[in-house]
């Protein structure tokens, strides 16, 4: 049984006075792709902002390789390794959408993406890589924003609501090339709405509920019923 | 012809002041901050130029070759330190920090050079001029125009066309995210203070060069610079040097008339422009 | 059960604490006669800062309009009282009225003006109205243009025979300008206008959406306040008896120290400025000696206090709860609780 490349362990997170994560536990092994499901709400994308490193947490709430990151930064986060598309997309309007993507690759680590490698996966930007970032489409801004994760080289991504805001050929366009992007051997965290799309991409998954795990399974085996269930607290 | 050369003055004297304006303008592009300490910072790097100049018998242009780094240096400490502990949705603590810096800055001069005017002296550069069609154009006005657009070609070319402007821009507009790209915010805060208060830095050895100063004049420098930046439109820093001109011609017009009436003649143009076009002139930003 | 809970704005503490002022005040009014002149026009000084704090704070703290130019109405207010006694003729007591009204004429097309500028920038655009108002009142020779005026013997005689009639006529009216700005504010909080106010400082979309008039409020303050500051300006000068450009509109003394006694009192409270006028008043006198180093001392002590206490002494001595000396804010209460 290999290590978990994350290991997370009792990870409380709070905004001010306010408790969204409850004693989380998680794992994530080297390579695998990992679905996170729940209600608005739920505390999914807090969970994305803790590892990111935008939220400070316990410092060994969070174990990235066996070293404990909880603490540290969003900026030492990401030069470990680990990159979140965010949720909303969140893209630079004052650059345009090759420097979007050439910021993401600030940090010159190295590895199979590169510029070239993003436009050979998504074409579309190369035609647009001079427009502003923010003149593109929904679909589009979501492929600048996975490209500019991918930039990074790094060896866990995040993607953060993807779907959210576009349109359902858009959706599976982006989903089909998901595969490509994971396939390198990149490990990969997909937090989803889209529960049917969450189960075909990943091969576990974790369902949230208040800030809590709620249902943790093989994404082939969950029931329907097991999912309605953790989903909604019932 | 007295008009043409008086237009040519403000011209050039306009050059100073988007010097001045400058290091503001990129500042408030950057991080939003407005330094309140900014004309009395162009004011210590007169009294440092001239304290080199003064213990290293050195000509206090090639003394900005110590003035400007030292200005970098203490502007990164300064952000690291002090400024970026002020910087969140609140706009009253960088507001009261700054100026409480100024009136500290203002005072230390005061007791270390007392309120003695003092020039600085760069030698024969300051008394040559050229003639250009009737008009003569001083050699040190002229450098000092020709070095503001230098800067401000430079700056704009550091913030479109490298790395270091990127992070910038991105950090300026969400911060957050460009976290996740690996830039370090407090770093690249410390930095864009550092570029901003070596530009100053150079901003105040022109000013020492041209005309006398004391501690008490970095309030009215400040004012000049924010002029010119809100002429010129936010965020657009050759629209800083448009500024800069406009207000150096409105105050060489306004003196054309009565001495007194230099710095309230720019003002008005001021508030003119403001009443007319509240954004400015060339605005990028809101 | 519910007939124990009632909404009030008053506690014991405040209660006790408004009895207390009342007190003091009453102490005040007689000072003429128990202080020594030197503290008699000590207390005067104390009581005029203390004007232009509250109202600063009003500004500031409550509309959230920083202004660094609240110079050029005191400026104002002081030429505005040499001009309509000596070139009009007036009793001073009768133009102090008058230069309310002026001042908070001038301040509304500076308002308009100005309302352009958001943030840090309004706060420098206030600076550049005020030393517009330097430049121009510089060029007026009937005032005394660069090198300014006395106010003439005629004028000084005027206000009371006798040089210690003179000197309480001052120091009263000094005092009744602090009640007075003090009492408004006080009362413009607790009115509607004043909650519309601090909501549009805590969150000025959600205001609107409340259909708050963002501008219009503004306005008002900003005029209610110019118009203020000018008289606390007229009676300034008055006590001073000479005026000049430099003086009348000087960043030091009519707002560097006005914003350190806020901050250090704590901004955005009524306790605030009058805490703040103790402590620098009380600095003052213990410091007097050592000039500059002084005001660096001042300097630093409000960088720290913005770094590290923002909300001020009061804030520090407040701690967590939300207690208050002027009865200002409504608060369900239960009188069984209290009573017990």
């Amino acid at each position: 049984m290999p290590e978990p490349i994350l290991q997370i362990s009792g990870l409380d997170a709070f905004y001010g006075d306010f408790q969204a994560l409850y004693g989380l536990d998680m794992a994530l092994l080297p390579g695998e792709v990992v679905s996170v499901i729940g209600a608005n709400g739920a505390g999914k994308t807090t969970l994305m902002r803790s590892v990111s490193g935008l939220i400070a947490n316990r410092d060994d709430a969070i174990r990235w390789k066996g070293r404990a990151i909880g603490a540290l930064r969003a900026d030492q986060i990401a030069a470990l390794g680990i990159s979140l598309v965010p949720e909303g997309r969140l893209l630079f309007p004052s650059l345009s959408v090759e420097e979007n993507l050439m910021i993401g690759g600030q940090l010159g680590r190295k590895g199979p993406w590169s510029l070239e490698a993003i436009y050979r996966l998504f074409p579309i930007l190369h035609e647009r890589r001079k427009m502003p970032s923010m003149a593109l489409s929904g679909g589009q801004q979501q492929m600048v924003a996975i490209g500019r994760a991918l930039m990074s080289n790094p060896e866990l991504i995040m993607l953060d609501e993807i779907s959210l805001g576009l349109a359902p050929v858009v959706i599976k366009a982006i989903y089909e090339a998901l595969p490509g992007i994971v396939g390198e051997g990149l490990s990969a965290l997909i937090v989803e709405q889209d529960i049917a799309k969450a189960l075909s991409v990943s091969s576990r998954v974790y369902c949230l509920q208040e800030g809590r795990v709620s249902l943790e399974g093989r994404s082939a085996d969950v029931s329907r019923d097991d999912i309605s269930n953790a989903y909604f607290g019932v | 012809m007295d008009w043409i050369n008086t237009i040519v003055q403000g011209t050039l004297l306009g050059g100073l002041y988007a010097m001045f304006a400058a290091g503001l303008s990129l500042i408030f592009g950057v991080m939003r901050l407005v330094n309140i300490a900014h004309g009395d910072l162009i004011v210590l790097a007169a009294y440092f130029a001239l304290t080199a100049s003064i213990m290293l018998g050195l000509n206090p242009l090639v003394a900005s070759v110590l003035v400007v780094p030292l200005m970098a240096l203490l502007g990164y400490g300064l952000q690291r330190l002090v400024l970026n502990r002020t910087m969140g949705e609140d706009l009253l603590p960088p507001l009261l920090v700054t100026f409480g810096l100024s009136v500290i800055i203002q005072n230390a001069l005061l007791i270390g050079y007392t309120a003695d005017p003092q020039k600085l002296q760069a030698g024969l550069i300051e008394q040559q001029s050229v003639t250009v069609g009737g008009i003569s154009i001083g050699l040190f006005p002229l450098l000092v125009f020709v070095v503001a657009i230098l800067v401000i070609a430079i700056l704009q070319w550091l913030f479109y066309r490298t790395a270091l402007g990127r992070a910038f821009r991105a950090t300026s507009d969400r911060q957050d995210v460009a976290q996740l790209m690996g830039l370090n915010r407090a770093h690249i805060f410390g930095l864009a203070m550092a570029l901003s208060l070596a530009v100053t830095g150079l901003a105040g050895v022109f000013l020492g060069i041209r005309t006398s100063f004391d501690p008490a004049v970095g309030g009215s420098r400040l004012i000049y610079g924010f002029e010119a930046v809100i002429i010129g439109g936010l965020g657009n820093l050759w629209g800083t040097l448009a500024g800069g001109v406009i207000l150096g011609v409105a105050q060489t017009v306004g003196a054309k008339f009565h001495p007194g009436l230099q710095v309230l003649a720019g003002h008005i143009v001021f508030l003119v422009i403001l009443a007319l076009r509240p954004r400015g002139l060339f605005p990028r930003i809101d | 059960m519910h007939n124990d809970l009632h909404v009030s704005r008053s506690t014991r503490l405040s209660t006790v604490a408004m009895l207390l002022l009342a007190i003091l005040l009453v102490v005040m009014a007689a000072a003429p006669w128990w202080a020594g002149r030197a503290d008699l026009r000590l207390f005067g000084e104390i009581f005029l800062y203390l004007s232009l704090a509250c109202l600063w704070n009003l500004l500031a703290g409550y509309a959230g309009l920083v202004s660094v130019g609240q110079q050029a109405y005191v400026g104002f207010g002081g030429y505005m009282l040499f001009a309509l006694t000596m070139l009009a003729g007036l009793h001073p007591v009768v133009v102090l009225p008058i230069v309310l009204v002026l001042g908070a004429l001038i301040a509304a097309p500076v308002a308009v003006l100005i309302f352009r500028l958001r943030g840090a920038y309004f706060a420098i655009g206030t600076w550049v109205i005020a030393e517009v108002f330097r430049l121009g009142f510089a060029q007026i020779s009937a005032l005394g243009g660069g090198s300014g005026s006395s106010l003439s013997v005629n004028v000084v005689r005027s206000l009371a025979s006798g040089r210690d009639g003179r000197e309480a006529v001052a120091y009263w009216l000094a005092l009744g300008v602090a009640v007075l700005v003090t009492g408004l504010v006080f009362f413009y909080m607790r009115s509607r206008q004043g909650v519309a106010l601090m909501a549009i400082r805590d969150n000025e979309l959600a205001a609107k959406s409340l259909g708050i008039d963002i501008w219009r409020t503004k306005f008002l303050v900003y005029v209610v306040t110019g118009g203020l500051t000018s008289l606390v300006g007229a009676l300034i000068f008055l006590q001073k008896l000479r005026i000049s450009p430099d003086a009348a509109f000087s960043v030091n003394d009519w707002t560097a120290f006005v914003i350190f006694i806020v901050v250090i009192g704590g901004i955005g409270t009524l306790e605030g400025p009058i805490i703040g006028t103790i402590a620098f008043f009380v600095l003052r006198e213990t410091l007097a000696d050592y000039g500059t180093l002084y005001l660096i001392a001042l300097g630093l002590v409000a960088i720290v206090i913005m770094l590290k206490a923002p909300k001020g002494l009061w804030g520090l001595v407040r701690g967590k709860h939300s207690i208050e000396l002027f009865p200002l804010s409504l608060a369900v209460r239960n009188i069984r609780q209290e009573k017990n």
